[in-house]
């Protein structure tokens, strides 16, 4: 026997040939282990998670095999340095350019408030620009701390409900950044 | 070929360029000479082409801001360095803050470019010559010169961390 | 009978497209941008952007004590952030006029190499990754994982280290740390070769990088190129080897220098950097055993915090701690220009001390802002993939391009 170990199923009933379950933790359970992350990674933290992607810390693990680097592609975005102001409208187009349903995961001091540049020119955390699931303090966070918080995001996305994008409380909250 | 003696150099400029050139200090071995805008290319262009002096590779190019001192305010400041013989000089201009126009030194090295462009961004220094002088590392709409002394480190606009304890 | 669809305008048989290789790359290289006209697949002008991560670090030094500008210094060229904080103490002590006790020099000296040897790591690994080549780089991070053990054992952190103090280090490097280092001098050297062997004769790779872009020495110089990229054209300028800082005169080892200047040759002058920077490390460690094993500070209390314990019982002591974390100690007001030889080039940092808490200006001499400028004209007349292979030579770490 090979000692591979795969995720719990779901609470459910069994039976011969078929297994039944909820439908929101069937997929939850699909999504969290085959998330593709968009790794936006802009200084220092972007090496930890060269760090983190390399064999000795291995994010692939957690199913985060297949980076894309194109938005339209990726369930979630990593934000892995600091964000300027110049580079902003960048990060917001990107996001906009992600499908439904997507996370944001900030790794790291700077994009999570503007880190030890407290200056004109950067912006002092991401979420003044787009909504935020998961924080990662560090600077630069270790591998694990973003394996922690990825982690976290896995949670988030297992516990779903499947409604939750249509429902009012998040079409506010885009709305109060702005995004239709 | 051996490094060329503080006062040698100060010496051979003085004799090409009388009353054009001071000296102005000597501080851990680096000869600091002044000179003005108006000689600034030819005093360039005597150390890098001379046959003895060679300062072929200019080091860096960069900008100071002193408010106080009148007629002076913005400091230019190039600093050169002849490979061949490992001696360094830096040359400084001083340039009165409501006329900041010194001509370009991308004339003589192609490297002068994005120095100079660095240095219009953070002090507002006008190269005259310069093929492409605009902003480079801030965003492109600012109005200010950010590295001069009058302008604030933080975000002025910020307000959540305007607090008694904090100090802001 | 026209077999092919008949253009009205934005022919692109006679029109240039416009290609953005946009700031958000892939994660490796840093956020700059480049916006390309495209004749097909030949680049036929381009124009760069960049300031996407300025930081203002130049600003942000005017307002901080000394001792607080380190780790604004450590996210320069932070795939080598040793060499950032060794090169600004070392301004400082210049500054102040304090020499260093040789052992404290070939420490300094053992972790400037090793920090060469991390950055030489992603630049060669990630070239060969955008070559299509992902093997070599995964090797060689595994050797980048033993330099953060190294670090880690110093310092405490890992990538962004924050190493060493005016004055010296702030803790001896303890036996578990030489034990490491030696470790990795003992196993790092048949990694290397390894990922020599898959890289130098390789037929791809050789086909792929041979006569790109190569740069003729006076238009290096021109543009006040300095580094591999530098050598790699036939200069052998190495402020190591020029203006020797931190005794590295009593070092033997050798500046490799290239032929033309292309790309296989500034790969090919990294590695040789790498195994001059293991010579390095091993004459260090045997200088370091002829040197009184405690010393790994200078006696300059003025400057340099006492330990704890004598803060807490010593009258004198807790005087220097208050001063130099308060900044009453007296500076000189001059200026003074220190270079190291960082991994991209000649890091320089000019400081202008006015005798207060902080300097009254700072301006960091950035390699990879000052390499990148000739990038835009370069990359005109070459394929796209030539390109691409190009700027990840030229080694660009985005938080030294903007600063």
């Amino acid at each position: 026997m090979s000692d591979i170990q795969i995720v719990d199923a779901p609470a459910g009933v069994e039976g011969a040939g078929f297994f039944a379950t909820a439908l929101d933790q069937a997929i939850g359970l699909a999504r969290a282990n085959s998330l593709w992350p968009l790794p936006f990674a802009t200084s220092c933290c972007g090496i930890e998670f060269m760090a983190t992607m390399g064999s000795h810390y291995d994010l692939s693990r957690f199913g985060a095999e297949r980076l894309s680097f194109s938005p339209r592609q990726a369930d979630l975005l990593m934000v892995m340095g600091t964000i300027s102001k110049k580079m902003g409208p960048v990060l917001r187009q990107v996001y906009l350019q992600m499908a439904e349903p997507r996370w944001v995961i900030a790794v790291g001091a700077c994009a999570t408030s503007g880190g030890i540049f407290d200056t004109y020119s950067v912006l002092q955390g991401i979420d003044e620009i787009i909504p935020v699931d998961v924080y990662v303090p560090g600077c630069p966070p270790r591998p694990e701390a973003i394996i922690d918080g990825f982690m976290a995001i896995q949670h988030l996305v297992k516990t779903e409900t499947l409604r939750r994008r249509q429902e009012p409380k998040y079409q506010e909250l885009l709305a109060s950044y702005g995004i239709q | 070929m051996g490094k060329i003696a503080n006062e040698v150099l100060i010496q051979k400029l003085v004799e090409k360029f009388p009353g054009q050139v001071t000296e102005l200090s000597q501080d851990y071995g680096l000869l600091s000479v002044e000179t003005g805008k108006e000689q600034i290319t030819d005093v360039l262009s005597f150390l890098k082409t001379d046959p003895e002096l060679k300062f072929i590779f200019l080091t860096d190019l960069t900008a100071i801001h002193y408010p106080e001192a009148a007629g002076r305010e913005i400091g230019v400041i190039y600093h050169l360095h002849s490979l061949t013989t490992n001696t360094r000089i830096r040359v400084k201009v001083f340039i009165p803050i409501d006329n900041v126009h010194i001509p370009t030194a991308t004339t003589l090295w192609d490297g002068a470019n994005w120095m100079e462009r660095e240095t219009y961004d953070f002090f507002g220094v006008i190269f005259d010559g310069h093929p492409d002088l605009r902003r480079i590392l801030n965003v492109d709409d600012m109005t200010v010169f950010p590295m001069r002394k009058e302008f604030p480190l933080e975000d002025p606009n910020r307000i959540d961390k305007k607090d008694y304890f904090f100090g802001r | 009978m026209q077999n092919h669809p008949v253009y009205t305008d934005n022919d692109p048989q006679t029109e240039y497209s416009t290609l953005n290789l946009g700031p958000t790359h892939p994660a490796t290289h840093g956020v700059f941008q480049n916006v390309l006209q495209m004749d097909g697949e030949r680049i036929v002008s381009g124009v760069s952007t960049i300031g996407y991560i300025h930081r203002a670090f130049e600003k942000i030094a005017e307002h901080r004590p000394f001792y607080q500008i380190t780790p604004l210094t450590d996210r320069l060229n932070y795939c080598s952030s040793p060499i950032n904080n060794m090169g600004w103490h070392m301004t400082v002590e210049k500054l102040l006029g304090i020499t260093m006790p040789k052992r404290v020099d070939y420490m300094r000296v053992i972790i400037m190499e090793l920090a060469r040897i991390a950055d030489h790591i992603v630049c060669n690994g990630v070239l060969g990754v955008d070559t299509g080549a992902f093997t070599g780089f995964l090797y060689m991070m595994e050797y980048r994982e033993e330099i953060y053990e190294i670090y880690e054992e110093i310092c405490g952190s890992r990538l962004t280290t924050n190493v060493g103090r005016i004055g010296g280090f702030e803790r001896n490097f303890n036996t578990i740390a030489f034990n490491k280092i030696r470790r990795f001098t003992e196993r790092f050297p048949k990694v290397l070769k390894e990922f020599e062997s898959l890289f130098n004769r390789n037929r791809i790779f050789v086909d792929r990088t041979k006569d790109v872009a190569a740069v003729s020495a006076e238009q290096a110089l021109s543009y006040s190129w300095t580094g591999p990229i530098l050598r790699a054209t036939g200069v052998d300028y190495d402020v190591r080897a020029m203006e020797p800082y931190s005794s590295y005169e009593d070092f033997d080892f050798e500046v490799p220098v290239g032929e033309n200047g292309d790309v296989y040759n500034r790969f090919l002058v990294r590695n040789e950097e790498m195994w001059q920077s293991m010579r390095i490390i091993e004459q260090a460690l045997a200088k370091i055993e002829k040197e009184p094993s405690d010393i790994f500070h200078a006696d300059v209390p003025a400057f340099y915090l006492p330990p704890k314990e004598e803060v807490y019982n010593n009258m004198e002591a807790l005087i220097y701690h208050f001063k130099i974390v308060m900044g009453e100690v007296e500076t000189p007001t001059a200026e003074v220009y220190h270079a190291v030889e960082g991994a991209n080039g000649e890091l320089g940092f000019y400081l202008v001390n006015d005798g207060c808490r902080s300097p009254y200006r700072l301006h960091f001499r950035r390699p990879s802002f000052i390499n990148y400028q000739m990038y835009a004209n370069m990359s005109q007349g070459m394929l796209l993939s030539d390109a691409i292979i190009n700027m990840s030579s030229l080694n660009v770490i985005a938080g030294e391009l903007d600063a």
